[in-house]
């Protein structure tokens, strides 16, 4: 059963990539709609397939790189659905889905090891705290993509050299509203993630802030992400400074998610959580 | 036999003054079109008439009479001597013409290959000749074919997809910096033809007011009437900086008109927002450096000029997927008209089936005695399916020969095997049959 989901999500959400990417090339709609179509029915099973765990395990299932490799990206294709339905922009599934696919790649690469839950994790602050942290890195992941996509766009135009890029990403100025609201929503997420951490650390563990490198990290991360946006609301920042800091900042992110749970070993790290790392 | 042909004038056969004779005056157009009328042996026409081309189309049983009445028509319309003309004139015939036009509609034929006016002009031209009434059956057909061969055109090849002039280009430049143009504003500094045509072309599709700012403020007034815009003074640029998004100059200013400096020290203050120059002038009015500060865009007149040569030649690659779209086309088309030549022999036999029915059936009802008015009419369905039935065969199989090499062959067999022409005797003259294949193309 959960493989079938599970194999069913990731052949999908591969095959959806690798339409958007024909779409990206070949620019034709009936493309578009069906790399659509078949990332909704993807992201159903994926949802279906968290859903299935989750009752299974009986807590949240985020305590192994694997799976919470494969929250990610569900948590990506989410805020692509919500963006989709305000921007409407087609081409930035070209550039989204990819990155949800190689989520999804590396985290059915890794193995599925025993999960003995300890007690703690019975709690409901775990789904609030990692869902909202999660959320919030979704958000993130589509400042770094719009961050990305608005360089290209912008050194094409300065430059005077229009490649064949030029005409399929949207305007500029679409691009930064992107990254801005983004912005907002993300850091947003993430703040309330980090709250809902500390009351669930004090719940559990008896102190609000440990200074465990992955908080560190992140406290890191929620920083540079506040100055930006302090400086975009304040100063005006935005454009190819914004852009080039949203890709730096969700670097730190993906840092402080990957690095901190593996190498630096702490009570955020999967070693700890009973789940064998991968 | 009928014969589609057309006969006219473009920029390459004719030069613009001749073309200017025929074009300038645009009632011309329909007194072309009702002096064809007059043409007896012109079946149907229709007159196109635009600054680059003049162009008559019609069908015909007799060529040679009909193209030099219609090269009479142009020479009197434009008030130019015969000799003078024909030299400047193409004729297209037969399967040449159906590819003509249909290379006209679809904007392959044009000076600016891709530019959409031409489809529009053709549009005109012929809701003017079915308004009276010149065109019929082949006409009708052919330019619905030509539209539908433009729209085929336009969406699978992207020969009208980028700008080939200066002003479009800075046009969709702007659409790639900026979102929607609604709130944007524009500076004009200066005048001139691409610069006014710039401004307007963002004036339509949106952008919200222009300010026009000139050395003599005068002028100033003068230029921003044709916009409703704002005139403002030189020395008010560096204030209005600060407000607009696009500003487009065009000096006569042997020097910069905007600096570095001064755009540099406006960025912080508009808090970033992008601003976009588009310096049609030589020498330039606006410093190159200003293009590296960020969110501030510079395109001068050079890059401009970049931007469509690689579009033009972009457009002449796409003109070759189109010139394979329309001979597709044309073959489609040819197809047709040959089916249509079967047409009087189908009408003919269906008459002659219902004549035999008709008679058939009066006989009969005269014989069964008193029927009710449901027996009547079952009668009447059954005959009818009988006949319809029989003859739905060889009908399919005509229709499908008529392109074929032999079509001609089995028509004749058909004829000769339903005995039609006999029939008919000599009451069937070349015109009837005209008439009934018009008859049968409406049903």
């Amino acid at each position: 059963m959960v493989l079938f989901l599970y194999g069913f999500a990731l052949i999908l959400i591969l095959l959806a990539t690798a339409a958007f990417i024909v779409y990206l090339v070949r620019q034709k709609k009936s493309t578009y709609h069906w790399a659509y179509r078949l990332l909704l029915v993807g992201f159903a099973f994926l949802s279906f397939f968290i859903g299935y765990e989750y009752y299974t395990l009986g807590v949240a299932p985020v305590l192994t790189l694997k799976s919470s490799l494969s929250f990610f990206a569900w948590a990506i294709l989410l805020v692509y659905l919500l963006f989709h339905l305000k921007f409407r922009l087609m081409v930035l599934g070209s550039f989204v889905a990819p990155l949800a696919a190689c989520l999804l790649i590396l985290s059915s690469t890794l193995p599925a090891g025993e999960v003995a839950v300890k007690p703690i994790f019975r709690s409901l602050w775990l789904p609030i705290h990692i869902g909202t942290a999660f959320v919030g890195n979704g958000f993130f992941a589509v400042t770094f993509v719009a961050g990305i996509m608005y360089l290209i766009q912008e050194s094409q135009i300065k430059k005077k050299r229009l490649g064949s890029l030029y005409s399929r990403l949207p305007s500029l100025e679409t691009l930064d509203s992107i990254n801005h609201f983004a912005l907002i929503c993300g850091f947003t997420f993430m703040t309330a993630g980090m709250i809902t951490g500390s009351i669930y650390a004090q719940v559990a563990l008896g102190s609000y802030w440990r200074w465990d490198p992955k908080e560190v990290c992140s406290l890191i991360a929620w920083i540079f992400y506040a100055v930006l946006l302090h400086e975009r609301l304040t100063v005006g920042w935005r454009g190819r400074r914004a852009a080039l800091l949203s890709l730096f900042g969700f670097l730190v992110l993906v840092l402080a998610f990957v690095g901190a749970n593996l190498w630096l070993s702490d009570y955020h790290s999967f070693r700890n959580m009973g789940g064998r790392p991968g | 036999m009928i014969r589609i042909v057309n006969i006219g004038m473009n920029h390459e056969s004719a030069p613009i003054e001749l073309r200017e004779c025929l074009a300038k005056d645009p009632a011309h157009a329909d007194k072309a079109l009702a002096l064809m009328r007059e043409i007896s042996c012109i079946k149907e026409g229709m007159f196109l008439s635009t600054c680059n081309r003049v162009e008559a189309l019609f069908t015909t049983e007799q060529t040679a009479e009909a193209k030099s009445s219609v090269v009479d028509l142009l020479s009197e319309l434009g008030g130019t001597p015969f000799e003078d003309l024909s030299s400047s004139l193409f004729t297209h015939e037969g399967q040449d013409a159906v590819r003509h036009i249909f290379r006209v509609a679809s904007s392959l034929d044009s000076m600016v290959i891709g530019e959409p006016q031409i489809l529009g002009q053709m549009k005109d031209a012929y809701a003017s000749a079915t308004k009276e009434k010149t065109t019929g059956v082949i006409l009708n057909r052919l330019l619905h074919r030509a539209f539908h061969t433009a729209k085929r055109v336009r969406t699978e090849t992207g020969i009208s997809e980028a700008a080939v002039s200066v002003s479009y280009a800075a046009v969709e430049l702007a659409k790639k910096i900026f979102n929607d143009f609604k709130g944007k504003k524009v500076l004009l500094i200066g005048a001139g033809e691409m610069a006014e045509l710039a401004a307007r072309h963002l004036l339509t599709h949106g952008v919200s007011a222009i300010t026009v700012a000139n050395r003599t403020f005068h002028k100033a007034v003068e230029v921003a009437q044709g916009f409703k815009g704002v005139p403002v003074s030189f020395e008010e640029i560096g204030a209005q900086l600060l407000e607009a998004d696009i500003v487009i100059s065009s000096t006569a200013a042997p020097g910069y008109v905007i600096t570095h400096e001064q755009v540099k020290g406006s960025m912080k203050k508009r808090r970033n927002r992008p601003l976009f120059f588009i310096d049609i002038a030589v020498p330039r009015d606006v410093e190159p450096e200003v293009n590296d500060l960020e969110n501030a865009y510079v395109y001068d007149i050079d890059d401009l000029k970049g931007i469509i040569q690689v579009n033009i030649s972009e457009r002449e690659e796409e003109a070759v997927k189109a010139e394979r779209i329309v001979e597709e086309e044309v073959i489609k088309f040819e197809h047709w008209l040959k089916t249509l030549e079967v047409v009087p022999t189908i009408v003919s036999l269906k008459d002659k089936a219902e004549t035999i029915r008709q008679a058939e059936l009066k006989k009969s009802l005269s014989s069964l005695g008193e029927l009710s008015p449901s027996q009547i009419k079952s009668l009447e369905t059954l005959t009818l399916s009988i006949t319809e039935k029989i003859l739905n065969d060889p009908i399919v199989f005509l229709k499908q020969k008529a392109d074929r090499p032999l079509g001609k062959t089995y028509l004749d067999t058909a004829r000769r095997l339903f005995r039609l022409d006999r029939e008919n005797g000599d009451e069937v003259d070349h015109g009837s049959e005209q008439d009934d294949r018009t008859s049968e193309e409406k049903h």
